[in-house]
């Protein structure tokens, strides 16, 4: 009782020669088939390095492309001659020139012992199977596949879009139900036997000669007929990347691939020098007896196929720069945006800072500087407060500093006077949370030193400004969570919001407000809004503000902190 | 009708390659020993001896099999260092370095008549490239993925790296390795748009934008480099490194969300040989845009700048530049 390697070949002939010999010493029965595109002068050296070992042999030489039916005829023929020249072999083990044994092969032979008529095949319905290349699956099976896929792309598309649009529909053998699995198998002598002694087999291989990858199917199908034990997974560790082509195992594999437990693993890459002196080593034979398990290579692998096509939300870097819409995230993380807060109040990034776990920063955007978190001029990841900096690309400023400060939420106060291009990408980006006090600009309009034509230019630009963004957050567009407040309704009522908006950005207790931020007086506000309308300015954003002060009870000891409840 | 253009514009660069090759006078010409699989490193330099037998020795370390430089009439023995090194070949020229276009004429050609078909790295003498594993994985690892992947050129974006404390504290001595002194950079203040005429990504940031044009960024120095390419007799580069002809090379990131595979390449540049080099260059004035960049930093250095600031970032590995999203394994696993 034993297990045999059929063994397909085209490159890195020196490490084939490593592995085959291995298996051989272990009294393994090998036939190598060598792909017909190797030189001569390789071939033959390649044959006469393994002439000592009396059980390799080489089968009938087929040229070999990817995808198409020369890979199933070389291992017909190498199986054929497996099977006949070793009688005792009970086991069949399908395996290619890149594979590397990682456990001892007596470990192999006590396992394939144990299950005697168990053939290890992944064998999947066309339905199940998530991967699959080119969008075929089931057409795989019902088109016809006579250009190669790998130098006649446009002519394969071609005839594939031909076919479809025809309708032509290829027959299925009758009594076949189309599987795919990976092409690595191991099968018992008799199921193998069956499948290639088969008189049916002509036909099967017509049929299979034009179907798509056939390495894919012919046995994976085959095997559904003529035997019922099969273990529908591969022997073999071999994973796949998004575009279908295997992963490369290299030396700082090695750890990982120990701990896998499988039997054998593909792709390897031939220089991994590590890997091919530690796995084929005779005293790495450590016997554990475990069952193959190869979780933790799958999550990195997986994770690898995530990375590729999905990325990481909210990074924009030298080969991550997606177009409009691809974004997957327009920002890295959670964002809150307070316009019109720090005009009200005096002391409100002070405040918010206490209130919540966050960094809290002045204008982000103003027209100066890049006002930071504790007037820093320069913050993560080296971003300076240079306001000609910032603005020369201030999407990038803002994603920058997000991604920079992944872990800890931000918050920055944003006004009217501030960098307007900012304004789309926040009302956009569904990790902000903009919190607006509109027509609030004012305040500070309404305790500056300027001349009152001035003030009044000034207040028709910001109001201007203003109308804009506010329609762009309640755009169709918008995904951020906006609440917009008038200036008025505010003031009426401002612990209400405050407690909204803190709720909103994940208060650390979770208890009522017990301190609210100083705001400023206003009491002849209501005079100066009057007086902008006077000049033949409307004012509107601030709501139905009152001409004589109503919200003057709660101001009249602006400068204390007040309690509720 | 715009990669009609593109072609005539690549032909235009080839034809002016071909008319510069005769700036160039061999000095050591050992690439008949060039084997087909080899990789290619390429580089112009001008007094860089002091620096070239850590470079050197970086790339061998890596896997590079063959060096091709452009000697830029070096006065300080860089030719000569260079011509006695195995596995260098070396041309010279006195001619113009801005008008063979910032030496891409020279490499261009070079390329063109011994780069066919092998993977080549166009760095220069203070860029050295960093890769996903390249701490477990050589050069030839990577290019063979590449190639499985059908992927023709690879992306590593400039990093400046540079010293806590003034430029000159601490003296650079030959066969050092740079980043021992310059071990920072700035991980995150990067600004990126497309160039819609190539197709490649514009990057600017990092310290010298910070530092060094903080009121002109659009002056600021580009940063995006195409360094390993698995050359073809047709390609050129148009600008340094930055693109090249045929535009589908410079599509090294993807636009729909996923990461491309991409690596970094660290700038030492900031070492106590700079100001000296400053000077001289801004001197010569064979730079970019008049110059504009070394009259900026002659400008700056006069104050000894310490381009250090408590965010910078301190220099680990590929893992770390990774992790802060400066480069990215991509698929490759």
């Amino acid at each position: 009782m034993s297990v045999g390697f059929v063994m397909l070949v085209h490159t890195a002939l020196d490490r084939a020669e490593q592995v085959a010999r291995h298996w051989a010493r272990h009294d393994c029965p090998v036939v190598i088939h060598v792909d017909r595109k190797v030189k001569r002068h390789d071939h033959a050296a390649f044959v006469d390095s393994l002439s000592d070992l009396e059980n390799v042999r080489f089968s009938p030489r087929f040229s070999c492309e990817w995808g198409t039916w020369s890979l199933v005829e070389a291992s017909q023929a190498a199986s054929e001659m497996l099977l006949k020249e070793f009688a005792d072999v009970r086991h069949v083990f399908l395996a290619s020139g890149s594979c590397l044994p990682l456990r001892p092969v007596q470990e192999l032979k006590d396992y394939l012992a144990e299950r005697p008529m168990t053939n290890f095949i992944e064998s999947v319905t066309t339905e199940d199977v998530p991967w699959t290349v080119g969008g075929l699956d089931e057409e795989r099976f019902t088109l016809r596949f006579p250009f190669s896929w790998k130098r006649q792309r446009r002519l394969f598309d071609a005839y594939v879009r031909l076919q479809r649009r025809l309708q032509i529909s290829r027959k299925i053998p009758d009594g076949l139900v189309p599987h795919l699995g990976s092409q690595w198998w191991c099968l018992t002598r008799q199921t193998l036997t069956a499948i290639l002694e088969d008189p049916d087999r002509p036909t099967y291989d017509k049929y299979f000669s034009r179907v798509w990858i056939p390495d894919e199917s012919y046995y994976q199908t085959l095997v559904r007929l003529y035997s019922t034990n099969i273990e529908s997974r591969s022997l073999t560790l071999s994973k796949f990347d998004f575009q279908g082509k295997p992963h490369i195992f290299y030396d700082d594999h090695m750890q990982l691939l120990r701990r896998s437990d499988c039997f054998v693993a593909r792709k390897i890459w031939p220089n991994a020098n590590k890997l091919y002196d530690g796995f084929l080593s005779e005293n790495a034979a450590i016997m554990t007896g475990a069952e193959p398990n190869p979780g933790k290579i799958d999550r990195i692998f997986s994770k690898a196929v995530e990375r590729r096509t999905k990325g990481r939300p909210g990074l924009y870097m030298q080969s991550r720069f997606p177009n409009d819409g691809w974004e997957n995230g327009l920002t890295s993380a959670p964002y809150a945006v307070f316009e019109g807060f720090s005009e009200l109040f005096e002391d409100f990034e002070d405040w918010l800072a206490r209130m919540v776990g966050a960094r809290v920063h002045g204008h982000l955007f103003a027209p100066e500087r890049a006002e930071f978190a504790g007037g820093q001029s320069v913050f993560a990841g080296a971003l300076s407060d240079s306001a000609k900096l910032r603005d020369y690309n201030p999407e990038a400023f803002l994603t920058s500093l997000i991604w920079n400060t992944r872990g800890e939420r931000q918050c920055f106060q944003y006004s009217p006077r501030d960098t307007k291009d900012i304004g789309w990408l926040i009302a956009k980006d569904a990790n902000a949370t903009i919190s607006v006090i509109s027509g609030a600009w004012a305040v500070p309009l309404f305790y500056s030193n300027a001349n009152f034509s001035d003030i009044r230019k000034e207040a028709a630009r910001l109001q201007k400004i203003e109308a804009e963004h506010l329609d762009a957050l309640r755009s169709f567009y918008a995904k951020a969570r906006v609440r917009i407040w008038t200036l008025a309704d505010f003031v009426e009522n401002p612990m209400e919001p405050l407690q909204t908006v803190i709720d909103e950005l994940g208060n650390r207790t979770l208890h009522r407000l017990t301190e609210a931020p100083r705001m400023v007086s206003l009491e002849g506000f209501g005079q100066f809004l009057q007086n902008l309308k006077n000049q033949g300015m409307h004012p509107h954003l601030m709501g139905d503000f009152p001409m004589s002060n109503t919200v003057e009870r709660n101001q009249k000891k602006p400068r204390k902190p007040y309690l509720v409840n | 009708m715009r990669s009609y253009q593109l072609r005539w514009v690549r032909k235009r660069w080839r034809v002016r390659a071909l008319r510069k090759r005769r700036e160039l006078s061999s000095v050591v010409d050992r690439t008949e020993t060039i084997k087909p699989h080899d990789i290619l490193v390429m580089s112009t330099l001008r007094n860089e001896r002091i620096r070239l037998p850590f470079f050197l020795s970086y790339y061998r370390e890596l896997g590079v099999n063959h060096f091709i430089f452009v000697d830029n009439d070096s006065d300080d023995g860089s030719r000569e260092y260079l011509a006695d090194q195995p596995d260098v070949s070396v041309w010279t020229t006195k001619a113009s370095y801005k008008r063979a276009r910032f030496g891409a004429d020279w490499l261009n050609w070079l390329a063109r008549k011994h780069a066919h078909n092998h993977w080549v790295l166009t760095v220069d003498p203070d860029e050295f490239f960093v890769y996903p594993f390249s701490d477990t994985r050589n050069l030839r690892a990577l290019t063979d993925w590449l190639d499985a992947s059908s992927i023709k050129s690879f992306g590593a974006m400039l990093l400046d790296m540079y010293p806590k404390g003034t430029l000159d504290a601490q003296p650079y001595h030959e066969g050092q390795n740079p980043f021992e002194i310059a071990c920072w950079f700035d991980a995150g203040n990067y600004m990126i748009s497309k160039n819609p005429r190539f197709g490649n990504l514009w990057i600017q940031g990092g310290p010298r934008a910070r530092a060094f044009f903080p009121d002109n960024p659009a002056r600021a120095p580009a940063l995006n480099k195409i360094p390993l390419v698995k050359w073809h007799r047709a390609y050129t580069y148009v600008s340094s490194t930055h693109n090249l002809l045929p535009r589908g090379l410079n599509l090294v990131y993807d636009e729909w969300g996923g990461e491309k595979a991409s690596g970094v390449l660290l700038h030492a540049k900031f070492l106590s040989t700079f100001g000296h080099k400053a000077e001289e260059e801004l001197e010569r004035r064979q730079h970019y845009a008049a110059s504009h960049e070394y009259r900026a930093y002659a400008e700056k250095l006069k104050d000894n700048p310490d381009l250090w600031c408590n965010w910078s970032e301190k220099y680990i590995n590929w893992r770390q530049l990774e992790i802060l999203g400066l480069m990215s394994k991509g698929n490759w696993a």
